[in-house]
Parts: C-alpha cells; structure tokens; sequence
C-alpha cells in the first residue's frame, strides 16, 4: 500500500467501494458485513410485494385515477422464471381494463386530438424503487405537462417493461410513460427507471422506446428525470416516435 | 435424423441432433423458459447415453443450425475444412462424445496435444462432450491446456493469473474512474486488461477515456493495455479519429441472428480485427481483440434456432477464434435467473465455458458474476473462482469491492484476485509483476493520475 495516498480520500471521486479496509490482502470484517447487509438490502428489494393500497391513496390524493392491474405470473418466483409472463396482463387484469379503456359518455376527456398519455408505476424488479420515488417524480413531472391528456393511471404487479405495450393498446395510448423498479445492485437497491414508448402495442423492441435511469436520491434527481421525461415526451409527440431514432436528435438538456 | 435410447424398457426419442443436445445438457432455467429442456431426469441421462453412443464425424454432418442459414455455421464447417484441420482431426475421427471424454482425461492426452486439435475442433463437439462432464472433468482438461495472448503484457501463462481492471462509473466521470483504477493499481490489478464499461457509447466518451489511460500508461510506464467497451463501430470511429485504441472489443454470440442483434456480423468484425492489426500498438504481441459472451444471450435475442444455451454459447467461441484474440471472457451469471437461476446453475455454467473455450485454443478468462435477483450469494463466485484457479483460468475481473455500481451486478474484487494468487502461489503477467517490483505505485496519486 503506498505510503503517499489515504485510501479513504479516494471514496470522495466516486461511489464505487474503492479504498476498502482489509486484513492480509482480504477484506476487514467491517467492510465485509457492510457489503452482506447492501445486498440482504438489494435481495429483500427484489422479493418485496408492491404496496398498491397505499399508492393509489396517494395517487388519489394528487387527484389521479388509477386502476390496479396484475401480470400473468402469479408470484415471485414465476415472475423470475418467466419473463415473459410478466410482459402480459393476466386474463383477468385484461378483463378488468376492457372496462375502462374506454371513456364513457358523460365523461369530460376530451381525448380526440391532443396525445393522449397513459403512466404505468410498475414493481419491476424492485418494489420499493416505485414506492419511493413515482410520487416524487410525478409531483415533479406533472406540473410540465399542462395540456396533456393524461388516463388513469395504472399500476401494474409482477410487471416487466413490456407490460405497458399491453395495457397502452387496450387504452388506445398515444404515448406509455412507464416508472419501473430497476435491478437493484449492491449500492442502489431502489433505482427507479422510466420508459417512454409512442404509440404503445404488443410486439414493440426495447429500441423503440427511450429509457432514464437511476433515478433515485444519490443518483439523478426527481427535478432532472422529469426535465428529462417531459422533453422527450414534447418531442415524442412532436415527431411521433420514440427510440433511437429520438434519441440522436434530441436536444441537450441542460442539467 | 432421429436418435433413441431405451432405459428399463422406456425408449425416449429426440428427433435431431440440436434437441438431443437441449435433453443432454444438465440442467438450466435459460433451457426451460426456451421450452427445450428435458422433461424428467431419466429423460436427461437417456439423452446423455445416446449422446455418448454418437461419433465426432456426426457433428460435420448435422448442423444443428443450416449451413445456408447462419454464416456461424458457414465459418465452423469451413473452418474445419481446412486441409490442415481435418489432417489434424483424422486420429480421433472415430471416437464416439462417450469415449472422447475418456480420452480427453487420459493423462498421455497431452496439453500439447490438445492444442494441435484446438482448431480442428467444432464448438458442437465440445458443448457436447461437455455435457457428459462433471465439475472435476471439466477443471481437470481445462487445467492441461494454457493458451498464453500476447499485447504489452503476456496473459495466461502457467503460474500466472490476471485480472481486468474494471472502473466502471455510472457518469463516466474521469476523476471517478481514475479512482478506481488508483485503487486496483495499488492491489496489482489490471495485467489483463484497464477495461471500462462506458454509460455513454458515443466517440467523445470513448476518446477521451482512452486519452485518459494512455496518458497515465505512458506518464508511469505501466505495461497494459486499454480498452473502452463501447459497439465496435463507435471504437472505429473513434481509432479513426486517432484515438490510442489498444484492444477492440465487442459481445459475440454463437448464432448469426445473434450478432445481428448486438448490430455486427463477421464481416464488421474482420473490418474491426484489421484495424487493430494496423495499430502496432502491442509491443510484444498483435493479439488485439477482446470479446465478451455468455450462455443466455441467443434466447434472449430470440435467436437460438431451438440450440440449448451452452452450444450456442461454445458456437460464440468459433466467432472469437477467428480472429486470435487478447482476452475472451464469458459474463457468466450477468444475464440473471431466468437464463441461471441459482448459484449451482452459475458455477457449472462457468466451468463448461471456461473448459469449452479452452478446448477450442482460446485465452479464456471469466466474469464471475451475479445478479441480486439470481439464488446466489458471494460463496457461489468463491465456489467458482477457486475452482476456476484450479482450472487455470488466465483472468478474472477486478471491480472495487465487487460491487459494479455502474452495470449494478456483482463480479470479483481486487481483493479476489489477491485471495487467488496467495492461495495458488500465482503471479501477475511478468511484465506488470516486473513493474511492480520496481516501486512505481509508491508515486501513484490522484492529481498524477489525473493530470498525466
């Protein structure tokens, strides 16, 4: 070890575990119990259930309609197995959004016309990256989006990305802004992603859709990911596509 | 063609070559969800036993994806083909998968031996024979043969073991990835290869993460090599506009349909392998290339053919030995549960392509990795990392604390590949062994570092 450096400095140029403590070449207890508890973090993360009740308390309370919808895998442990069976809605969830795809007479949405966007909160491989942070975010975002058509919210359990394709064209979505619990690692066990797809549909590639990811506290901030989010979805509509061919022709946003 | 085996009076059937394979091979999540896998133990090892009955030649004759099809299949016939590989194929023509296993652990099969037949072998052979092979089967024909790469520094000879720096940031933020590569420096990490994983694939990002190592290379005369694994097109670009590219890296996989889905075929990969040879950058080899795989990767592109996962992953292996490269690597547990499930799957994953590689003359190494959503904890990549040692694997990854806090996965430390070379009695590459002997790291800083 050089004489020269404290290892502890180099921990304020990155977040990575740089400058560890050890015993002989391996690593000291401490950093080594400190490491087990980050990923009993990230491993509960993953296995956490959704806590839908409380979330469409507090999407009522930001005035939003939501409605509650399930995947095909019916538990953890099939929706691990089985990514494909988190694509898709089950029969049931498909039965009950059927129901309110369509808005009813008497209903004041003036839906023609203007894009219509439909938000999905989906638990993803972390629970609590959307129980945390896709009420921060939408408080952040949807002051940006005046003037947009917004549906009734939809969250989604035992649901991978592709989820939305499902669920936007059974609401007739123009555009999918879909917030998804990221693959927890070690030192973000709560990193919520976000994915926005123009004209959402069963059979999308994942290079037809933008992503913004890590947001998260310690990570990009709920004011940036909604800049972000809301200038790609300006120009989404503005173009009529998501994806990459978006991605190289949208402008700088500045941080 | 159809094969059959009859246990205890029960026939089981598999009506070609490939679902013979997908029966035989032990079992994985990745196979299951592509609905391929056997169906019950006993159908797996009447598979296995019909398997052992069929000769080496059947595989020159049923491609398991059609040679009009898939240019990979085009390259491993031809390649085959060849005057000199069939000459050095005919002595174990005859042999059938059971009695190649045998052969390939008798003890006069030598090393040297071994390496004579590496391009005479098809990765079909070797996927199979595999299938047949226990954990200790595998590390111990693996540990016969050393396949030793050559570009600043001399990576996988006998005694020695590498690693790859890997300072991943989740910003590509320089003063964060000179921290890192600090770190891994001052624990003898980075003989392999300083390689990072950038956030952003464009030529500034790569350019200047290149510039940034050269510079640090030269100002401490470190002897390593570089690599910004970035698509290859955007490294082209980015060598074209001089940028110090060193290695040239890409992800293969072992079916046409597959690279396609990574955005390359063989012809972008000649292009790319020609214009590192053009570079003379290495001082002491040309081997330039470094490519990167896994089992999972065709399913999950879609791209599989109905081939189980780990023939199509030692298929990857006959894109990469075209072009003698540096450093090949399997990611083995990155692709997460779905492909592996649990540590168990991960472990014998590691060691088949580890062994099939080796097999077929490539300088494997292996990122010993996993995900938090797979059944798999530290112990697992303990398992596999010493087993790996014993198997002579020429590099493993070194990631501050393990912990990738930019691709969010969990690989081996420098602390790992410390803990091999005092367990093993092994060394760095010579050359950077040699550098750290001469007291270099004593002057490493941050501000050198960065402003080198």
């Amino acid at each position: 070890m050089s004489d020269a450096l404290d290892c502890s400095k180099l921990r304020s140029y990155t977040n990575a575990r740089v400058g560890l403590r050890r015993a002989g070449t391996s690593l000291a207890t401490s950093e080594l119990l400190d490491m087990a508890q980050c990923l009993a973090e990230a491993r509960d993360a993953v296995h956490a259930e959704l806590s839908t009740a409380s979330l469409m308390q507090q999407l009522a309370g930001l005035d939003l309609q939501a409605v509650c919808l399930k995947s095909a895998a019916r538990n953890r442990a099939e929706y691990l197995r089985r990514p494909d069976l988190g694509r898709r809605l089950s029969l049931g969830s498909r039965t009950a959004l059927e129901q309110v795809g369509e808005p009813t007479q008497g209903q004041d949405r003036a839906w023609n016309g203007a894009p219509r966007l439909i938000i999905v909160i989906a638990d993803g491989l972390s629970a609590i990256a959307p129980e945390r942070h896709a009420l921060p975010l939408l408080d952040a975002l949807l002051p940006m989006l005046e003037g947009w058509k917004i549906g009734p919210v939809v969250v989604a359990e035992q649901a991978r990305v592709a989820i939305g394709d499902e669920i936007g064209e059974l609401m007739r979505a123009e555009l999918m802004l879909l917030l998804i619990g990221e693959r927890p690692g070690l030192s973000s066990p709560d990193s919520l992603g976000v994915y926005i797809t123009w004209a959402p549909r069963v059979g999308r590639s994942d290079a037809e859709r933008n992503c913004i990811s890590n947001i998260r506290p310690e990570g990009l901030s709920y004011g940036l990911a909604a800049r972000k989010i809301a200038g790609y979805l300006t120009e989404a509509r503005r173009r009529q596509l998501t994806g990459v061919a978006l991605k190289e022709d949208l402008p700088q946003i500045k941080a | 063609m159809a094969y059959r085996h009859s246990i205890r009076g029960v026939t089981h059937s598999f009506e070609d070559l490939r679902t013979l394979l997908a029966k035989a091979s032990p079992a994985r999540s990745g196979d299951e969800l592509a609905g391929i896998a056997a169906s019950s133990a006993a159908e797996r090892v009447a598979a296995q036993m019909a398997l052992a009955d069929l000769p080496l030649a059947i595989f020159l004759n049923e491609a398991v994806i059609p040679y009009e099809d898939d240019e990979v299949t085009r390259l491993i016939i031809d390649f085959h083909n060849r005057d000199s590989h069939r000459d050095a194929f005919a002595p174990i023509a005859s042999l059938t998968v059971g009695e190649f296993r045998d052969w390939l652990l008798q003890e006069e099969t030598t090393g040297d031996l071994l390496a004579a037949l590496a391009q005479a072998f098809t990765p079909e052979m070797v996927a199979a024979v595999s299938k047949l092979m226990r954990l200790q089967d595998l590390v111990l024909v693996a540990r016969k043969i050393r396949v030793a790469t050559r570009f600043r520094t001399t990576v996988g000879l006998p005694g020695t073991l590498c690693s790859r720096l890997q300072p991943n940031h989740p910003t590509d933020d320089p003063a964060g990835i000179a921290a890192s590569i600090l770190d891994g420096l001052l624990l003898g990490a980075g003989d392999a290869v300083i390689g990072i994983n950038p956030v952003s694939d464009n030529v500034a990002t790569v350019t200047a993460l290149l510039r940034m190592i050269d510079h640090i290379r030269e100002r401490y005369e470190i002897p390593v090599q570089s690599c910004v694994l970035a698509h290859v097109t955007t490294q082209l670009q980015a060598l074209e506009r001089g940028a110090p590219v060193d290695l040239i890296f890409q992800s293969i996989g072992g079916t046409e349909k597959t690279n396609s889905s990574f955005g390359v075929n063989l012809a972008l990969l000649d292009e790319a392998y020609q214009a590192g040879l053009e570079l003379k950058r290495g001082t002491i080899g040309d081997n330039v290339m470094y490519f990167e795989t896994g089992q999972g990767s065709a399913l999950s592109a879609n791209a599989h053919h109905g081939v189980d996962q780990q023939t199509c992953e030692a298929r990857a292996y006959a894109v990469a030995r075209r072009y003698r490269p540096m450093l090949v690597n399997t990611v083995v547990g990155f692709i997460g549960p779905e492909y592996l499930y649990d540590g168990k799957q991960i472990l014998r994953a590691g060691l088949e392509d580890h062994f099939c590689g080796k097999l077929l003359g490539l300088p494997m190494g292996c990122d010993v990795c996993y995900t938090a959503h797979a059944e798999a904890n530290d112990d697992d990549m303990d398992s596999l990392m010493t087993m790996l040692a014993v198997a002579g694997v020429n590099y493993i990854m070194g990631v501050p604390g393990a912990d990738d806090v930019m691709l969010n996965y969990q690989s081996t430390s420098f602390h790992d590949v410390a803990y091999l070379r005092s367990a093993f009695g092994l060394r760095p590459a010579a050359e950077f062994a040699a550098w750290l002997e001469r007291g270099f790291r004593k002057e490493l800083t941050m501000q050198g570092l960065l402003n080198a």
